[in-house]
């Protein structure tokens, strides 16, 4: 390849609202329930029906409006875009394109080459569409619409983006933005977060932008990422063959790790947008966006900040702790109850983070409570237990949330400060282990470990470590 | 006695009264569309024995006391575009020859609480895309003054129920003209209120930003005592208006002293048929005599009223109508391949002419590139139009003018030359541009024997007003009776 090229990437993210009813009926928005359950007129299109606009959407919109620096259009409109599709059941979705509810922001990222801002076009309200079920052995296609009416933002960013990684961190930025601000779980295995992403490729240096195409159907950040490439890769080709990229829509097949022509900018659709006009007007008062303003939650520099100037703690826990909006809750709220912050993060930093790696899961699915947390903690500062036995005794706490101090009582696991018994039980195992006694004596340090661990072993972990090792060494 | 010559009212108050029960009014609307309606074909689905059963329960409840409202027991016709439960709702089209409802329109639901009694569905021009009732899949309506005109429309099943005395009054739906045209030609009472009075939830769309549900009866009186009926604010329905002032049956007040009339001088110009002018100006006359201020004016712009009106209108139609494709309810054409010959095969085969030409152009004035030319054109064209009312309403209290250019046409000359059909809506169509209130009120016959009807427009929200002097007007003219009731 003689030239350098230049990758261009803008992300065009779907998220779904975390609202309890759809964004124009009063149906349930419960993912997973039997086909065409949560429906009524509104979302199924029949004749005569009228949609009525959640305000919640209008809350959520904005306040992920807000938190991306975005300005508010305090007049603004739904548009219908129209065509036809089965899981579509009025043939048009009620979106907006004139009068976007927020525009002209954008959020600040990081990566390996330093900071950046990734310019955020605008963000819109709309509605998601059913569920095609296509049944193979019938040969039919059966349509649920549970789905149908569930409130959307389209969250469309400037073409910022110049590598794969700058677009997981936005996404990431994105993903962990809105799961503080309540507005969505953004899980995009559930696709409740989805992102097209539109890529084209330029000469180094071009100020001018190639033709880019868009890439739909991708589920993951891996496959984003995998996407990126293989599409920059196929870009640089073509132009390198002397080929010209085609303006068009792609599929991509993460298996294959190829994407398809979905269709070409000549097919594009005419959507033949036009204002709904069974809505009237959204008219956002200053009054309405000072309250939003006002009940935004702190937001992850914030509290990544506030975690080293208030817990003393080191920045790279502040940021492991703030990555997961459930993490920081929970640190929090066991702070609050234990009032030992390093020794919290520890924890979760430590025993939770690897529990969760070795059973495969996210930090959003912790179950336990915060105060058994603190319980557990308690225990092991003021040496009720030692720290085998804690370790232990979280891994119940993180499996079934168990109670530490009932699970210790129970299993008689408090720590043994009796010097006697300590001694007692000292006195068998150096008579067990002449050899390692004798090693020891010899000027091997090493033998020690064992022996100390002989003896807990012998009473079950629950000696106090340090008097087992002061009274060895004594008694050697 | 005929019960169905009696006004919705005084009939209302005979029931009340004990003289005669719910059931035996409905009966009497069956013995008469058992006599007309093969003549007239007002309706679509007629559902006799529901009828009857509640006329029953009506009664029952009249007689507890539970039911004081005015028309409770009188029979009433529904256009066939306003959803009814379990109810047959075609929009006189066959791409709904069987869909049933799951719920009712909340102006029905209205009148349902307040014990009207529904005997069956009206015809109407597909999809209310019409002005003359015969663009029905399901065969034409006639006009009972004469069988061989045309009623009006769209809401010309609805009109011809009430002149031919099937029914005591009827709703029907206005999105360019639908309620006041017909009425005219049928010399009955349509009432065409502001946007936003009556919820059109339930009312299957056609232009929504237009539509508007409204009555049609006899006279004055009926038509306001059925508005405060129908009128509700409905939080199902985004355009819905809270209004305090809908006591419209306050405004029956025999009284014209001072109130100030414009007549746009644009409005009797050319195209307008000299009877019906005359007739007309005859009307404002006798308005002039009992004591209003009666003035020509220039409203302007009337010109340009009908090209937005069939632009906006279709365009949100072409909308609208993309929901009946065949794949949830409604017509499904038998083979197909694949979906979208299915979708294409479907609606070639469901739509009628008249609906395909609008939803083509409709299509066209939004496809990207003439959607500035067009639609948007058309909304600022809309939006002057309501300034230029605004101006007129600075000045007068109500609007006087015709409905339409002429008397009710022959069956067939109005759909082989569409454009000709379309300018006969010259009169009516900028009051749904402006979302304003507008009256029909007879007012003569011409040569033929045809009715006339002359028009009153109020502002936004001032019903009152041309209820008061459309009641006034109607006090110097008792109803005459269609020949054939």
């Amino acid at each position: 390849m003689s030239k350098k090229y230049e990758t261009v990437i803008g992300l065009e993210v779907h998220v779904e609202l975390a609202t309890k009813t759809k964004i124009f009926c009063a149906c349930s928005t419960a993912f997973g329930s039997a086909p065409n359950t949560h429906t009524c007129p509104v979302c199924t299109g029949m004749p005569g029906s009228l949609p009525v606009l959640n305000k919640k959407v209008v809350e959520y919109a904005m306040a992920v409006g807000l938190a991306a620096n975005c300005k508010i259009h305090q007049y603004c409109k739904f548009d219908r875009k129209n065509y036809f599709y089965p899981d579509n059941p009025q043939n048009y979705q009620i979106s907006q394109l004139y009068l976007p509810i927020c525009y002209d922001g954008g959020i600040e990222i990081e990566t390996e080459e330093g900071k950046k801002t990734i310019g955020i076009h605008e963000i819109h309200m709309e509605e998601d569409a059913g569920k095609l079920v296509h049944d193979d052995w019938e040969a039919v296609s059966l349509v649920d619409y549970n789905r149908s009416g569930v409130p959307l933002i389209e969250i469309v960013s400037e073409p910022d983006m110049r590598s794969a990684k700058e677009v997981i961190a936005y996404l990431d930025k994105l993903r962990m933005m809105i799961q503080y601000l309540g507005a969505s779980d953004c899980k995009m295995q559930e696709g409740s977060m989805r992102a097209d992403v539109n890529l084209s490729v330029r000469e180094e240096g071009s100020q001018e932008f190639g033709t880019r195409t868009e890439m739909k159907n991708i589920g993951s950040l891996k496959a984003i990422a995998r996407a990126i490439e293989a599409e920059t890769a196929r870009q640089i080709d073509l132009l390198e063959s002397g080929g010209k990229v085609v303006q068009e829509t792609r599929r991509w097949n993460d298996e294959e790790g190829y994407s398809y022509t979905m269709r070409s900018k000549e097919d594009a659709q005419d959507y033949r947008y036009f204002p709904e006009p069974d809505l009237v007007p959204i008219v956002i008062s200053d009054q309405w966006v000072q309250q939003i303003k006002d009940s935004q939650p702190e937001l992850r520099d914030e509290k990544q900040k506030r975690y080293v100037s208030e817990f003393g703690l080191p920045e790279y826990d502040a940021k492991i702790l703030t990555s997961s909006k459930k993490l920081a809750d929970l640190f929090e709220a066991t702070v609050a109850l234990c009032k030992m912050p390093k020794k919290v993060s520890n924890w979760l930093m430590g025993e939770t983070m690897r529990l969760l790696r070795e059973h495969e899961m996210e930090p959003e699915e912790l179950s336990f409570a915060p105060e058994h947390l603190a319980k557990l903690i308690a225990l092991a500062d003021a040496g009720t237990i030692n720290g085998t036995v804690a370790k232990e005794v979280f891994e119940k706490v993180f499996a079934k949330n168990m109670d530490p101090e009932q699970y210790v009582q129970e299993h008689g696991l408090k720590t043994v400060h009796d010097e006697g018994a300590i001694r007692e039980t000292i006195c068998r195992v150096i008579k067990e282990n002449p050899q390692s006694v004798a090693d020891y004596q010899g000027g091997k340090e090493k033998a020690l470990g064992f022996l100390v661990g002989q003896t807990m072993k012998a009473m079950k972990g629950k000696a106090n470590p340090g008097m087992v090792n002061q009274i060895l060494k004594e008694m050697l | 006695m005929k019960l169905l010559s009696l006004t919705a009212v005084e009939l209302g108050n005979k029931i009340r009264a004990g003289e005669v029960t719910a059931e035996e009014a409905a009966l009497e609307a069956f013995d008469a569309i058992d006599r007309t309606e093969n003549q007239v074909h007002s309706f679509v689905t007629i559902d006799r024995e529901g009828a009857l059963e509640r006329a029953r329960e009506v009664q029952k409840k009249i007689m507890e006391g539970s039911l004081m409202g005015p028309l409770a027991g009188v029979p009433v016709a529904i256009k066939d575009n306003l959803c009814t439960k379990g109810m047959l709702t075609t929009c006189s089209s066959k791409i709904l020859y069987n869909f049933i409802p799951t719920y009712t329109a909340q102006a029905v639901q209205n009148l349902e609480k307040a014990g009207a009694v529904i005997v069956g569905k009206t015809n109407m021009d597909e999809f209310a895309m019409g002005s003359t009732t015969e663009t029905s899949a399901y065969g034409v309506t006639r006009n009972p003054w004469n069988l061989e005109h045309v009623p009006g429309g769209s809401s010309g099943g609805s009109c011809a129920a009430v002149a031919a005395e099937e029914v005591s009054f009827a709703l029907g739906s206005d999105t360019g003209g639908s309620i006041r045209q017909p009425s005219s030609y049928c010399g009955v009472t349509g009432l065409k209120p502001t946007y936003g009075t009556v919820s059109r939830y339930g009312l299957i769309a056609y232009g929504s930003s237009l539509d508007q549900i409204g009555p049609i009866a006899k006279d004055v009186t009926d038509c306001a005592a059925i508005l405060e009926v129908i009128t509700s604010y409905d939080q199902k329905d985004s355009t819905s208006m809270k209004r305090k002032d809908t006591d419209f049956t306050h405004a029956l007040v025999d009284d014209v002293k001072g109130m100030k009339i414009g007549i746009p001088g644009d409005y009797l110009g050319q195209g307008l048929e000299e009877e019906v002018k005359e007739a007309i100006l005859a009307a404002a006359k006798v308005l002039k005599e009992r004591g209003a201020m009666v003035e020509e004016f220039d409203l302007s712009l009337v010109d340009y009223a009908i090209p937005a009106y069939y632009v906006i209108a279709a365009a949100e139609a072409s909308s609208n109508l993309e929901r009946f494709d065949g794949v949830k309810y409604g017509y499904r054409t038998k083979e197909y391949e694949g979906l979208h010959n299915m979708y294409k095969k479907s609606r070639s085969e469901g739509f009628g002419t008249e609906v395909k030409r609008r939803i083509m152009l409709g299509s066209f004035v939004l496809s990207s590139g003439y959607y500035d030319a067009y639609y948007l054109k058309a909304l600022r064209t809309k939006a002057l139009i309501k300034q230029a009312f605004d101006k007129a309403f600075e000045k007068y209290d109500v609007i006087l003018g015709p409905v339409a250019p002429t008397t009710a046409p022959k069956i067939g000359d109005s759909l082989c030359d569409p454009l000709k059909m379309y300018l006969g809506d010259i009169y009516t169509v900028s009051v749904n541009l402006a979302g304003l209130p507008g009256i029909s009120v007879p007012c003569g016959l011409d040569a033929k024997g045809l009715p006339i009807s002359l028009q009153l427009i109020g502002d936004c929200f001032q019903e009152k007003k041309i209820i008061q002097a459309a009641y006034a007007y109607e006090q110097t003219r008792p109803y005459q009776h269609c020949p054939m009731a």
